[in-house]
């Protein structure tokens, strides 16, 4: 952890009860039996159906944000990228993006938020009452291992970033 | 009283025009114009396109998983389903009465779920609208813009919120997914160190309440004719009262008005709402609309919600909030009010109650021990229903031998606001679209109508990529001939229906 800085926030969001949307909560889910046995001490883990406006509150001061949402609009399991302030239409509904919520931090307090990313794993199905789908899972299964295998790599994830962009 | 609006009998000859989705709810909302060739509004409809699902997803569930399964409906307010859930569960497990350390501690997790969900309501949701005018321009009639220009309003609005979340978490262990609430009662009591921490912040969170509901007040009185007229639609309105007619959001008897205050029943158990209350299925909506039985259909639909319950209630158990529903009744001049914006003011004075008895349960030492939880005989079936941030919500379930649901019925608060909120918009269509260019603000305004009832369609869905707003105006054989188009920037585009 940085000095002055408070833990590297992981936030998982999404509905346990509708299908894949349950990617967030699930990898949380995991991290967290992983923190119990004595693992990832360094990470603050975080879970809730959906990004709200006073999530800003939770992403200040930190080393770094890594949102994690089930996500349908590209190929592959999963998907890092960063996340930066930005207003967009999310701010007209009940659920904000993680820009969005970037942006409210960056507004209510005037400095600069901290590096984020949002690690988009791939969803197929989302009605109520679905189980996560064999295929979704198995993307689970790829973003958590690629997740572990960040932090043993590069503790801030830029190297991590750059080589999911490509 | 039913509007004439709701069918048209030739619609094949009249333009189409669509908002979908209406922005600032939760969920799939639609709503269709038809247009004649004078740009005369000849049908209005709210489509509401989530509401399916529900009863299949509870079925074959153990009675025991039900406060916890529920919440997954509601990302908004997971914590009404949740203690509706439990309250009928508490009659699945012949308990008629709880301990006094489980009952408090549910009402202090129910004003701490209705506290944060009427500030995030209000400041985030509506204040654009109220602060700037249904005009302003898009980009900014948003929460940043309230940020920008109101930097100390959305300050404020944002730390209630997280004030109402933290009393939630207090109560329920956990900020999402907790089992506070359990058939029969509550899994454990408040510790002095979670007392104590509320209590550090209540008495600013009355503050803030208490300057919410005077600047709501100012904002409505500043431009009094337009607020009076604007969506207000006679209705009959429901909700719950103590027995001495008291304000009350857990639990108490079913109490109907007529438009002009005039009681149609009264401390009715809420148990009977079947007999209370009907259901009607109509062609063109997958979410019923519900009536007061012995009005019948046409007659006999109601509001739900914080405008409903301040009409309703006799008086607030609290000297602030009680203070301002005088002023609001004082504004009724006589009669109820029936303006749909006023729904913020009175949404307002049930925040500031929810903050002040928040502070009254904190002092109460039976929050700290006690007895959790009481127990009695099986039985198979439970009704449960509170006042949601948005109105009466019923929870229904009948199970079998083996304690598994077999059957479940739910009226959630929006359902039951169907028809009224039908009838706002059809106002708002005739009284300013009627006959003019639409344009974003015109639109607009039908969505404000529509975000008074804050009409929660329970998605809680969400993925990366989602759907802008698109308004379609087609010709008399159906054919696109514009489209106008709401950007991920906020911005429109193609506007020249």
């Amino acid at each position: 952890m940085k000095d002055g800085l408070a833990p590297i926030l992981i936030f998982g969001y999404g509905n346990p009860s509708r299908g894949d949307d349950a990617l967030g909560p699930k990898l949380i889910e995991r991290l967290e039996q992983r923190k119990a046995r004595g693992a990832l001490s360094d990470l603050d883990l975080l879970t809730d159906f959906q990004l709200q406006v006073e999530h800003a509150l939770d992403l200040q001061g930190r080393e770094r944000v890594i949102f994690v949402d089930a996500g349908i609009s590209f190929e592959g399991p999963f998907r890092l990228t960063p996340a930066h302030p930005a207003e967009d239409s999310s701010y007209t509904t009940h659920a904000m993006s993680p820009s969005a919520v970037l942006r409210v931090l960056e507004l209510m307090t005037g400095a600069q938020p901290p590096p984020c990313e949002l690690l988009a794993i791939r969803g197929y199905g989302f009605a109520l009452g679905a189980p996560l789908s064999d295929r979704a899972a198995k993307n689970l299964d790829l973003a958590e291992r690629f997740l572990l295998q960040a932090f043993r790599v590069s503790s801030n994830l830029d190297q991590v970033v750059e080589t999911t962009e490509r | 009283m039913s509007s004439r609006l709701e069918s048209t009998a030739h619609p094949e000859h009249l333009k189409r025009v669509v908002i979908e989705p209406v922005t600032r709810v939760e969920g799939h909302g639609k709503v269709t114009l038809l247009l004649d060739a004078e740009n005369r509004i000849r049908q209005a409809r709210l489509h509401i396109v989530e509401f399916r699902g529900f009863e299949k997803f509870i079925q074959g569930r153990p009675y025991w998983e039900l406060p916890v399964l529920v919440q997954r409906l509601c990302g908004i307010c997971p914590v009404s389903h949740h203690l509706a859930a439990a309250k009928a569960t508490d009659q699945l497990v012949g308990v008629d009465q709880l301990t006094p350390t489980a009952e408090k501690m549910r009402r202090l997790m129910h004003y701490g779920q209705i506290f944060q969900s009427h500030a995030l309501h209000f400041f985030h949701l509506s204040s654009p609208d109220l602060l700037f005018g249904f005009d302003d321009a898009v980009p900014h009639r948003n929460i940043v813009g309230v940020i920008q220009d109101y930097p100390e309003i959305a300050k404020q609005g944002v730390l209630m919120r997280k004030y109402g979340q933290e009393v939630i978490q207090a109560t329920s262990g956990k900020r999402v997914h907790g089992t506070g609430a359990i058939p029969g009662g509550f899994n454990k009591p408040l510790s002095e160190a979670e007392r104590d921490h509320l209590l550090a912040d209540v008495d600013q969170m009355i503050a803030w309440g208490e300057s919410a509901v005077q600047l709501m007040k100012k904002i409505f009185m500043q431009n009094a004719d337009y607020h009076y007229s604007f969506a207000n639609v006679d209705a009959n309105t429901l909700s719950m009262v103590q027995a001495d007619g008291a304000f009350e959001i857990y639990h108490g008897g079913l109490r109907a008005k007529d438009p002009d205050g005039n009681g149609l029943f009264d401390h009715q158990d809420y148990r009977d709402y079947e007999h209370l209350l009907h259901e009607e299925v109509k062609p063109w909506s997958y979410m019923k609309f519900p009536f007061i039985a012995e009005l019948g259909p046409e007659r006999g639909w109601y509001r739900v919600g914080p405008l409903a319950r301040v009409n309703n209630c006799d008086r607030f158990d609290t000297p602030l909030a009680e203070q301002e529903r005088q002023d609001f009744v004082a504004a009724g001049e006589g009669r109820p009010l029936q303006a749909a914006l006023a729904t913020h003011w009175a949404r307002l004075i049930e925040l500031l109650y929810c903050a002040e008895a928040i502070k009254e349960l904190l002092h109460d030492p039976d929050l700290l021990g006690g007895e959790l939880r009481q127990r009695g005989d099986m039985h198979e079936k439970g009704i449960g229903v509170l006042e949601a941030p948005r109105g009466t919500l019923f929870h229904h379930y009948e199970i079998d031998e083996d304690g598994l649901v077999r059957k479940a019925n739910l009226i959630v608060s929006t359902t039951n606001n169907n028809q009224v909120m039908n009838e706002s918009i059809r106002q708002v269509a005739t009284t300013y679209l009627d006959g003019r260019e639409l344009t974003e603000p015109l639109l607009n305004q039908i969505e404000v109508a529509i975000r008074a009832y804050d009409p929660c369609l329970s998605c809680a869905t969400h993925a990366v990529g989602k759907m802008p707003l698109e308004i379609e105006l087609l010709d008399t054989e159906g054919q696109v001939v514009d489209r106008i188009r709401k950007r991920a920037s906020g911005e429109i585009e193609g506007l020249s229906c």
